[in-house]
């Protein structure tokens, strides 16, 4: 099976994703060294905390560069998918820019309380190998920030809380997850086993 | 639509899930991971583990079994007991751990609750409250893991809750100590008094004794999650039976696995 990088962002999710990964029999290494990322077979960028110290912590390692020129699949998981998109309203943080989007602030009610914080379904909006055997899917997700919208040209599944955001999404090698595969049981297990298959 | 979340709260000693009415006696249930792994397997949202006896004894929680849980079950699990600073909170996360929950260190110093926002998020950070009626109102217990150190907090119950949130906590599980072990439901009246001022996830624990209090809490009181300990260890209550009962009346949660998954 190929080799699987998991970018080392400090965050403290870190080990679940490793362990994750290790219940499928995927061995994974920890990196932030830009010509590891670079040959490995499959890049997962994961990720909890604020945008700005998670952008600074892939300036400061001379990521950006090197994460922006990767061809293999890459995954992004939670504040990693939204580091993918252009800018991020979260200390109002330029992001990689790999897909077009600005994430914002979930707008918060009295229904739909911030974060949004649980088990949530997904709606496929366009089949892909990565959403295979998913649709109507339960993923756990920890967030207050999304690209809120009920359409993406690189969508591929949306999630309602309070309003529609995208779940997932894709453009060319480039995945993002804003829930957490790691802690979302068989449904997760699913997506990472799908990933590893790409 | 958010699901609503069914928690089984899991009661740690000495390295091992203990049972009983939760501020007395204590009898060994079983091994931690291989009751975390029957819970989440059955369809748990989440799981809680509570090292009862961690607080009373000014120790920190063994992170070992967290790392253990950690390798073993893919939903998100909370740690509780035992965390009285950001280096202690900052193990457990590593270990693997989602959440970590703090209760009679926070009443003793609350600054603790901005600390470990600051440092973690206030996702992270989950304040448990526990609340008696005295003569007057709702006041919070403190030490409440062993009957012999348990004493008055000093606090109303509504203040400390609206105090935690502001200090950045980030989920409230409200457990009510009049119904804990009683099982006779859960405790509505004082549930909807703290929803109305909680603007953060608040779940709901003490009192569950059958499958239809669990939907009186969700209908009745907005709450984001139902925890209980021994209906789910007895196996009075299945959690893929729950799961079938709660959709049939019509509230949302997320199915448990059916066989072969």
């Amino acid at each position: 099976m190929a080799s699987v990088v998991i970018v080392d962002n400090g965050g403290s999710n870190i080990n679940s994703v490793c362990f994750a990964l290790a219940r499928l029999g995927v061995n994974a290494r920890l990196s932030c060294d830009p010509d590891a990322v670079a040959a490995a077979g499959r890049v997962i960028l994961p990720g909890v905390g604020a945008a700005g110290a998670g952008m600074s912590r892939i300036q400061q390692y001379e990521l950006a560069d090197c994460l922006r020129q990767l061809h293999q699949p890459v995954l992004g998981i939670c504040l990693g998918m939204q580091l993918l998109f252009t800018h991020s309203a979260e200390g109002d943080t330029p992001c990689l820019d790999l897909l077009p989007g600005t994430i914002e602030r979930l707008p918060e009610t009295s229904a739909a309380r911030v974060p949004h914080m649980g088990w949530n379904q997904i709606r496929i909006q366009q089949p892909d190998p990565l959403l295979e055997g998913l649709d109507q899917g339960w993923f756990y997700f920890v967030h207050s920030y999304a690209l809120t919208a009920d359409k993406h040209p690189h969508a591929l599944a949306l999630t309602t809380h309070g309003q529609p955001f995208v779940a997932v999404v894709r453009r060319k090698n480039f995945y993002g997850a804003q829930f957490h595969p790691e802690k979302s049981a068989a449904a997760g297990r699913k997506l990472l086993k799908n990933f590893m298959e790409l | 639509m958010l699901a609503r979340r069914i928690i089984p709260c899991l009661d740690v000693a000495a390295g091992q899930v203990v049972k009983g009415v939760r501020f007395r006696h204590h009898e060994v249930v079983g091994d931690i991971v291989e009751l975390a792994r029957r819970y989440a397997d059955e369809g748990a949202d989440e799981l809680v583990f509570y090292d009862i006896t961690a607080s009373p004894q000014k120790r920190s929680v063994d992170i070992r079994w967290v790392e253990r849980v950690a390798e073993t079950i893919d939903i998100p699990f909370c740690v509780a007991g035992g965390i009285r600073d950001v280096a202690s909170a900052r193990r457990v996360l590593h270990a693997g751990a989602d959440k970590i929950s703090i209760n009679s260190p926070a009443l003793q110093r609350p600054a603790l609750i901005n600390e470990l926002a600051d440092a973690f998020g206030s996702q992270c950070v989950v304040v448990g409250v526990d609340s008696i009626w005295q003569v007057s109102g709702y006041r919070v217990k403190q030490l409440t893991g062993d009957i012999r150190t348990q004493t008055d907090a000093g606090r109303e119950t509504v203040s400390w809750v609206e105090e935690a949130q502001q200090r950045g906590a980030g989920e409230i599980v409200l457990n009510c100590m009049d119904a804990d072990g009683v099982r006779s439901g859960y405790h509505l009246s004082h549930l909807r008094q703290v929803r109305a001022i909680c603007q953060v996830p608040l779940i709901a624990s003490g009192g569950a004794g059958n499958m239809a209090h669990f939907v009186d809490v969700f209908r009745h009181v907005d709450v984001d999650g139902a925890l209980a300990a021994s209906v789910f260890h007895r196996g009075e209550i299945g959690i893929p039976a729950l799961k079938n009962h709660l959709q049939q009346a019509g509230i949302t949660v997320r199915p448990s696995p059916t066989n072969g998954e």
